[in-house]
């Protein structure tokens, strides 16, 4: 375990960007109401202090300006130098006052007509439906992954978004610091969390099975080791949120009243194609169906010439993979940043427990059904309540039905 | 280096405000884990639900302090009937993250912009302990050997200990009564239990009552020492503290989590301000001042982590004591 920690340590050492300087930076991108970069556009940065620098927007339409440090500013657009016919969506709001807290602030003023109304609700619902699929795809990956996990060992692993969050960061890494090319980067990162997951079986859990330790014990240490993990990924990447620089703005297309990035659509097909793949190696490979034995009884299995821990290695290194894929796919449209697995872990467990725990197929149609329910909400719960809404239908699901859609129903007390 | 600071520091915190909250908030819980052996991870709900119906009953409505107190404590007894009425008729790790949902759900609703007026949103709401420091009996701080408190700080913490000292003399009470050993023959046989007759579940729910109420308390000086109750000062992290004070200590004995609390607190306090001195002073080169803080978190993981495996049965604890059957 030591030995792993200081590889790890070692690796994200070796891969962290440079320390961050002391100032800080404001930036942003002017986009028109079309979604084109307008170049030439002037702000002025400004604070109480005296501080006061102007920039420019480029021809991606990108500008930032060094500011000293912390503290609060203003950032002023001058519309004079907006072209003929583009407008702010608020033209009152020509001034922003903002307060830097981490390294970096990113500022926006939109353009043109505010269409957040314009839409009919049935657009909405239709596009809220599609977003809420994509989430669900990424909360089943992740979902997927723990459950066989549980499946097998019985260990209920809260420290499996930290191995979302790896992932998306180690894409990050590659992609950003060592300049690879995305599909190579997310490759490679969905090698590190294999190798990272194996690693953590056999480092880990396979110890502490080994000790008989019992599995309340563990689930505390997937807790402490959770935290663990977070706060080095912390200490490492700092706490902004960060985009890939690659497709990092790229526009959506419209099919019919949705619109979806084709980043995305690439993304959820391969996502979709992944979980197909998994629950087909699961239901009818030798390795797959010796899992689904463990999960069944353990002791038997290995009576029966099942090699229990070499197959416990595959599994946990086969969720590790998928929860990597979670993570990348989720970073493509949020940003990637330390806590990102910690902040979908109860939604997966809410997830799983909504499709049956231990039931591959159920975390699935749990994750798709909570993903779209969330987005869905928002049409008439605010937006930042959406996790409320979805936490408290886990728990009326455990009131009314515990062993969940798919799950067999278990006696206890 | 300033030693002097580092143990001034260490010595006043570990015995300070933060001690007394993750002491509070560390009985609960062992009446809670340790006696019953639920897995609360939702502690910090409780001590949430009850700074804020203080906060809200002073602040928002206007109202007595002291009216503000009961209605924390009467949120804390709902909370507790709310959580557990569903779940604890589960396994225990449905319970683990039913609780760890609950106390994100009253983190997430509290800073929502939708209920500003009420909650405050992420700034929370403040200035509402007034009627408390008028009580104040102390006429200036206290300042002996490496201990420095200011006026209002020693009044709330002399209020805190009094009341660690009451919750544990009432859970050593409670646990050596009758009612206290089928608590412990739940934890120890559930079935052997449920088949002399006794009702598992209620008593499940009035342990998990008791508990929540105890660690509320810790709610109620967490706000109190600073006038102001901000919903991400309650997240999660609020409980994996109490959780690593509680099994440091020693779970299902009396004295655990408070012993745990100090010494955890301690160990804390004086790794960080020892850490940030050799940055300030040049000693350490390879980190920042923000870094620092984060270390604090490495240690409570890995802490919790190697306890788990190593000791579970802490300071002060007994194996055969244990809700969970560590060979």
């Amino acid at each position: 375990m030591a030995l792993l920690g200081v590889i790890a340590a070692g690796l994200l050492l070796l891969l962290s960007p440079a320390a961050q300087a002391a100032g800080g930076t404001i930036n942003g991108t002017m986009l028109d109401p079309e979604g084109e970069p307008i170049a030439g556009v002037v702000f002025q940065v400004s604070d109480e202090a005296g501080f006061a620098e102007t920039a420019e927007s480029g021809p991606d339409g990108k500008w930032s300006v060094e500011v000293p440090g912390s503290g609060p500013y203003t950032v002023v657009i001058d519309t004079g130098t907006l072209p003929e016919g583009v407008t702010l969506t608020d033209p009152e709001k020509t001034t922003l006052t903002i307060s830097l807290l981490s390294a970096k602030r990113t500022v926006s003023f939109p353009t043109g007509e505010d269409t957040g109304s314009s839409e009919s609700t049935l657009d909405r619902f239709l596009q809220l439906s599609v977003d809420g699929l994509v989430f669900g795809l990424v909360i089943a990956l992740a979902g997927v992954g723990l459950s066989m996990i549980f499946g097998t060992t019985g260990l209920t692993n809260f420290s499996h978004g930290e191995l979302v969050t790896l992932g998306a960061l180690s894409t990050l890494v590659f992609n950003n610091f060592l300049g690879l090319p995305f599909i190579v980067a997310a490759a490679l990162a969905l090698v590190v969390s294999a190798v990272f997951g194996s690693l953590q079986d056999r480092a880990l859990w396979r110890q502490l099975r080994k000790r008989g330790v019992s599995l309340i014990a563990m689930l505390v240490v997937s807790i402490g080791f959770g935290i663990l993990l977070r706060y080095v990924y912390l200490f490492f990447f700092g706490g902004s949120t960060q985009q890939y620089a690659s497709y990092s703005g790229q526009a959506g297309i419209a099919i019919g009243p949705v619109d979806i990035t084709p980043k995305v659509l690439v993304g959820s097909s391969v996502a979709i194609t992944a979980i197909i793949v998994t629950l087909l190696w699961l239901g009818f490979s030798r390795t797959g169906k010796a899992s689904r034995a463990i999960a069944d009884n353990p002791a038997l299995a290995s009576a029966s010439g099942i090699n229990v821990e070499r197959v416990i290695n595959v599994v946990w290194t086969v969720g590790a993979t998928l929860a990597g894929l979670a993570g990348i796919l989720y970073s493509l449209s949020v940003g990637v940043n330390w806590y990102e697995g910690f902040q979908i872990l109860l939604l997966v467990f809410a997830s799983v427990i909504l499709g049956g725990l231990g039931t591959t197929v159920g975390a699935l149609v749990g994750a798709l059904v909570v993903g779209v329910l969330i987005q869905v909400s928002t049409l008439v719960v605010p937006t930042e309540l959406k996790t409320v809404g979805a936490l408290f239908i886990m728990i009326i699901i455990l009131l009314v039905r515990p062993q969940g859609l798919l799950g067999r129903a278990e006696r206890v007390g | 280096m300033d030693f002097n600071l580092i143990i001034n520091q260490a010595v006043t915190q570990g015995l300070g405000v933060q001690a007394v909250i993750f002491a509070l908030a560390a009985i609960g819980l062992n009446v809670h884990f340790g006696y019953t052996g639920l897995l609360n991870f939702g502690q910090a709900g409780f001590l949430a639900v009850a700074a804020y119906g203080l906060g809200v009953t002073v602040a928002t409505l206007g109202l007595s302090f002291w009216l503000g107190i009961a209605v924390g404590l009467l949120a804390a007894v709902v909370f507790a009937l709310l959580l557990g009425i569903p779940t604890l008729r589960l396994r225990a790790d449905y319970l683990a993250i039913v609780t760890i949902a609950a106390a994100e759900i009253i983190r997430l609703t509290a800073r929502s912009v939708t209920l500003r007026d009420i909650f405050g949103g992420s700034d929370g709401l403040n200035r509402f302990a007034n009627d408390f420091y008028a009580l104040n009996p102390f006429g200036s701080g206290l300042a002996a050997g490496p201990l420095t408190f200011s006026r209002n700080d020693l009044f709330v913490v002399v209020v805190g200990w009094v009341l660690v000292a009451l919750s544990c003399v009432l859970v050593f009470l409670a646990m050596r009564s009758p009612w206290g050993r089928v608590l412990k023959g739940i934890r120890e046989d559930e079935d052997a239990v449920r088949s002399l007759g006794k009702n598992v579940y209620s008593y499940k729910l009035q342990a998990l009552v008791l508990g929540g109420v105890l660690g509320c308390l810790g709610g109620f000086i967490f706000s109190v020492s600073s006038q102001s109750v901000q919903p991400d000062n309650y997240s999660t992290d609020l409980t994996f503290f109490a959780w690593a004070a509680l099994i440091l200590g020693g779970a299902a004995r009396v004295l655990g989590p408070v012993v745990g609390a100090i010494v955890f607190w301690f160990l804390l306090v004086l790794f960080d301000v020892a850490l940030s001195e050799a940055v300030r002073s040049g000693l350490i080169t390879f980190i920042d001042g923000t870094q620092v803080g984060q270390i604090r978190f490495w240690i409570l993981g890995a802490s919790l982590m190697l306890l788990m495996i190593f000791r579970p049965q802490g300071i002060l604890g007994d194996k055969r004591e244990l809700a969970f059957d560590v060979k």
